[in-house]
């Protein structure tokens, strides 16, 4: 099976230990995974930004990028979501239809795809909270949503109990956005910031030691707030916890 | 609630009360600016933390009922169905209401836009020689601007609904359609009714405050000439509307007084009664977490010797029903579930949006009335979705704010700044070269965070947060150097 791997801009420059470590995850499973030099974005800051004519030449890039592929996986739900529901500004083209449709989130791909059932090496012996993006919530669907009456389950829950040594932490509003939300977090920073702070206490309220998502950027909203607020809480992205990465 | 914690106690005696924050800045057809307004109201932290607790405890009731409820998603599709159903088919469904009005006896009148329909009430009040005017809450007479119109007329207009009364006391907007002074604090309140009502200054004891509303608000139903309500349902096939209220407050404005006008939107159309359960076991449990309103009142035809009169109002909604990704806004039952839900709404306060509509419905629906003045409002969003996920005819909120994002941009509303910069990332992101360019040089640390990646506005991002620590190398480096490159 031969994989593209995204790694969103924010996760090359700030985060990547996230990229090798969801690189290193999915290579452990005997995966043939390429990273495409050339890539950059999916378009989303523009297109979300109401700009999908100035987002249309960097979606051409990204298809041309990550075409030819079994499957794109990226660690941001956010990023494929834009992909998966949102990348219609170049022209839709069988072969765009068929990129949007197999490009996956990591949570989602290990879940759905391949199915795993177990982590033998990994171990993170931490009371954890679990972050999911909006996107991936409400988009992907990678978990039940409190708006909706559905049973419950939780894709990154069903695989990080399949590490030993989590307990995990309830939130008291699990699906509260935390008010990242792309440009919002710089355009509307005011109220960006007030829901973050406050999505900070709750986490803080669960007696969590780590927050967990699968998607950095909510994270680095969430950790810009925590830190100013100085909050002993640490944010790590589940591809690290799920390839066994040391806390 | 938290009662009396809305106060602080400073020394025995003297409470410093935190003034309600006012709402957003309106001149004339300037854009409003939705984000000043929530600033102000997130600094006044006492009312910021009783909003959203407020509303928040209304969304937890409403989960616990849908909860109770196997077929909760069904119905939600039923109504999303039936209100579909009745929008494809609403000439159809207008003319047979019409019909069956009018042969109970109610006379129907047909208004274009919101002139239209102050200029037929109040030739209706003239009429009769009403001078005084009693009414429910109806979000379309806010639309409308009917109590200012009505006050340059010499008609004198009292809002029947508390909350409503509330905030015509205070000369203020409604900031939820269904609790329209869930912004203010006891303490609000009481200054309110202390200036206007001549209350005891200081006492904020619910009991006492709306006792006094009461005994001063009676008097004017009793006496009024005329009365007012909106409608939540008009069924076609019977002629009747269908008022839901909890105060009772609908009953008493159209059957005190010998003459009952009733404003009804043309989107309110349902084709059955047998439609009318569906949407009456959603409304108020997605509204207040309740099983049912107190009242569901029916009026189907003057009472004897009386008058009834039904006016039938477009103000936009036809020109939104033509478009095609937006139409879908039409379906709303004005529940405020949306809002209740709604992480952005819960912080900002419904004033803060400077509309007759305000949270995620009000985003979607202020612009069909003038883009250029709101076209602020589609940004005050995360597009988080759970708003859609919530509402009881499963509107696609979100993404028709996605939609209205475009839409802005289409007809030249976006600030030129904004633009700009989209201009730029798109050019960079677009080009591999200059997007590693624009990253540091391999091997050098990141000394600064990527400038692109926050669309120059470093400082709006490290005001309230730390700015991510810059790591040693880029993804695309380590690759370089841990892999061997293909593709
Ligand atoms: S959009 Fe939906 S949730 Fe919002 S007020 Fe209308 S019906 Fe209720």
């Amino acid at each position: 099976m031969k994989i593209g791997l995204f790694v969103p801009c924010y996760v090359d420059a700030l985060h990547p230990e996230v990229g090798i470590a969801t690189l290193e995850l999915l290579e452990r499973f005997g995966l043939d995974v390429v990273y495409p030099p050339n890539q950059t974005c999916c378009g989303q800051p523009m297109s979300n930004t109401g700009c999908e004519e100035e987002a249309r030449a960097t979606e051409a890039l990204f298809v041309k990028n990550f075409s030819g592929f079994d499957y794109v996986v990226a660690p941001s739900g956010s990023c494929v979501r834009q992909v998966r529901d949102y990348l219609t500004a170049v022209e839709q083209t069988p072969e765009v239809l068929h990129l949007r449709k197999t490009t996956f989130e990591l949570v989602e791909f290990l879940h759905d795809v391949l199915k795993v059932d177990a982590f033998p090496w990994a171990e993170f012996p931490h009371r954890v909270a679990i972050h999911n993006n909006c996107g991936a919530l409400r988009g992907l669907r990678i978990a039940s949503m409190s708006e909706r009456r559905e049973p419950f389950f939780s894709k990154p829950k069903a695989l990080l109990s399949k590490v030993s040594g989590i307990e995990f932490c309830d939130l008291e509003r699990p699906d509260e956005c935390c008010g990242f939300g792309g440009t919002f977090s710089v355009f509307e920073e005011g109220i960006s910031a007030k829901m973050g702070q406050d999505k900070v206490e709750d986490q803080i309220g669960s007696g969590a030691e780590y927050v967990t998502s699968s998607d950095s950027s909510c994270m680095m909203h969430q950790e810009g707030c925590a830190r100013r607020m100085g909050a002993d809480l640490k944010y790590i992205h589940i591809a690290q916890i799920l390839n066994g990465n040391a806390a | 609630m938290k009662g009396r914690s809305e106060t602080v106690a400073v020394s025995p005696g003297v409470r410093r009360i935190e003034p309600q924050p006012k709402g957003a800045k309106i001149r004339g057809r300037r854009p409003v600016d939705q984000l000043e307004a929530a600033n102000r109201f997130i600094a006044a932290t006492e009312h910021e933390r009783m909003h959203d607790a407020r509303l928040w405890d209304l969304r937890q009731k409403r989960d616990a009922e849908m909860h109770a409820m196997p077929e909760w998603e069904e119905l939600r599709q039923m109504a999303s169905d039936i209100k579909e159903h009745t929008l494809t088919h609403l000439a159809h469904y207008l003319e047979e209401f019409e019909r069956n009005a009018k042969a109970n006896g109610v006379h129907v009148h047909w208004a274009r836009d919101a002139e239209e329909h102050n200029r037929i009430v109040l030739d209706i009040l003239n009429s009769h020689g009403a001078k005084t005017l009693i009414k429910s809450k109806s979000m379309l007479t806010e639309e409308c601007g009917f109590r200012e119109f009505m006050a340059g007329n010499g008609i004198s207009v009292t809002e029947t609904d508390l909350g409503e009364r509330i905030q015509q006391l205070d000369d203020e907007s409604p900031s939820h359609v269904v609790v329209p002074a869930v912004h203010k604090t006891r303490a609000d309140v009481a200054a309110v009714f202390e200036r206007t009502l001549n209350t005891v200054p200081g006492d904020d004891d619910p009991v006492y405050l709306s006792e006094q509303q009461r005994q001063t608000t009676r008097p004017l139903i009793l006496q009024a000439d005329a009365g007012m309500t909106g409608c939540n349902y008009a069924v076609a096939e019977t002629g009747a509307i269908v008022v839901c209220t909890n105060e009772g407050n609908a009953d008493l404005s159209a059957n005190t007084p010998p003459l009952h006008i009733a404003s009804v939107g043309i989107e309110k159309i349902i084709p059955r009664m047998e439609d009318l359960p569906v949407f009456v076991r959603l409304l108020s449990r997605s509204a207040l977490g309740s099983p049912i309103t107190q009242y569901t009142s029916h009026f189907r035809r003057p009472r004897a010797g009386g008058e009834m009169h039904i006016v039938l109002v477009d103000n936009g909604r036809s020109k939104r029903l033509a478009l095609e990704k937006f139409w879908p806004s039409l379906k709303c039952i004005r529940c405020g579930a949306c809002m209740n839900t709604c992480p952005v709404f819960r912080r900002s306060g419904g004033l803060s949006y400077g509309a007759t509509y305000a949270g995620p419905i009000g985003v979607i629906l202020n612009p069909t009335f003038d883009l250029h003045k709101y076209r602020n409002l589609p940004f005050a969003s995360t597009m988080n979705g759970s708003c859609t996920n919530v509402c009881p005819v499963k509107i696609n909120i979100h993404e028709q704010i996605y939609g209205w994002r475009q839409e802005i941009e289409k007809q030249h509303e976006m600030p030129l700044v904004k633009k700009t910069m989209m201009k730029a990332a798109g050019t960079l992101l677009a080009n591999p070269t200059l997007y590693r360019a624009a990253l540091p040089m391999a091997d050098s640390a990141l000394k600064h965070l990527p400038r692109f990646m926050l669309y120059n506005h470093l400082n709006t991002w490290g005001r309230q947060r730390e700015v991510p620590e810059p790591s040693k190398q880029t993804f695309h480096q380590w690759y370089k150097e841990n892999r061997k490159p293909r593709a």
